[in-house]
């Protein structure tokens, strides 16, 4: 199932489990620690980020690791940044438009 | 000709789904006006180059509608439509941007984007602020997908070279 990735960081929760595992990786329970919510509601959470491919699981011994997927945070800056090039380029071409026009109406 | 030192914010809020892009521009508002909302100037900057732009109706008024295309350099035409709401000369407009074809049917299978831009006064240039609002997030992902898809990712990459001709 592929989820909906900007809604999966659009909540203040996962984006601060995000913030959290950036760090180091860290197993469900270390994670639920920071949270004054349940542990379920936590692990609800690492789903959807799991389903999004924001975040894998990293099995070690007996404990599951959660990291963070680097790779795809980037993508979506990238298409972010992508959205900024198009404004940028556009404002310089309008900047020599202006200027052309206000220099034709000089005397 | 440098643009260093004009204000440009480019905010994105991926819980409100909207982004915020703020410019500064050295002219004074008439002119500024005249060329977000005349399509014989809104042709000559609208599209990133190497797109150019190509307008097939245009009536800025509420109800009114801008019609036109983006073309790249093979000829390729992304036709997109404005649908105009409000109208308050050399301050704003609202509008409804989204895709349509070479006729101006709009497809409704593709997100449209809800634009607030207004214009105001920064000594003897003019800030023009544009909020483009989503209806969800995973709407903009979609523009931007396709967007990538039909080969905007490269011809984007392409751009930095250009912009520093521009800028030099």
């Amino acid at each position: 199932m592929r989820r909906d990735v900007f809604q999966a960081i659009a909540d203040p929760t996962r984006r601060a489990i995000i913030a959290l595992i950036a760090l180091q990786s860290m197993t469900p329970n270390s994670i639920a620690e920071h949270f004054d919510t349940t542990r379920q509601a936590v692990s609800k959470h690492l789903r959807i980020l799991t389903e999004c491919e924001l975040v894998k699981q990293e099995h070690k011994g007996r404990e599951i690791y959660y990291t963070l997927e680097l790779e795809r945070m980037k993508e979506i800056d990238k298409w972010l940044e992508q959205f900024r090039k198009i404004w940028e380029t556009r404002f310089s071409q309008l900047d020599i438009l202006l200027e052309t026009i206000q220099n034709q109406q000089k005397p | 000709m440098t643009t260093a030192h004009l204000q440009f914010d480019f905010i994105v809020d991926k819980a409100q789904n909207t982004i915020t892009v703020r410019r500064e521009f050295r002219a004074n508002r008439q002119l500024v006006w005249d060329c977000h909302t005349k399509s014989e100037l809104l042709d000559q900057w609208f599209a990133p180059q190497p797109f150019t732009t190509k307008t097939k109706h245009m009536d800025f008024s509420p109800g009114g509608y801008w019609h036109y295309a983006m073309i790249d350099p093979t000829g390729v035409e992304y036709w997109s439509r404005m649908d105009y709401e409000t109208v308050q000369p050399v301050q704003g407009y609202t509008g409804l941007d989204g895709f349509s074809d070479a006729d101006g049917a709009l497809n409704t299978e593709l997100p449209r984007a809800h634009w607030t831009a207004t214009f105001s006064d920064l000594d003897a240039h003019t800030l023009v602020q544009t909020v483009v609002k989503y209806n969800s997030l995973s709407d903009l992902e979609t523009v931007i997908q396709m967007g990538m898809q039909e080969g905007l990712t490269s011809t984007l990459e392409r751009l930095d070279a250009f912009l520093l001709t521009l800028n030099s």
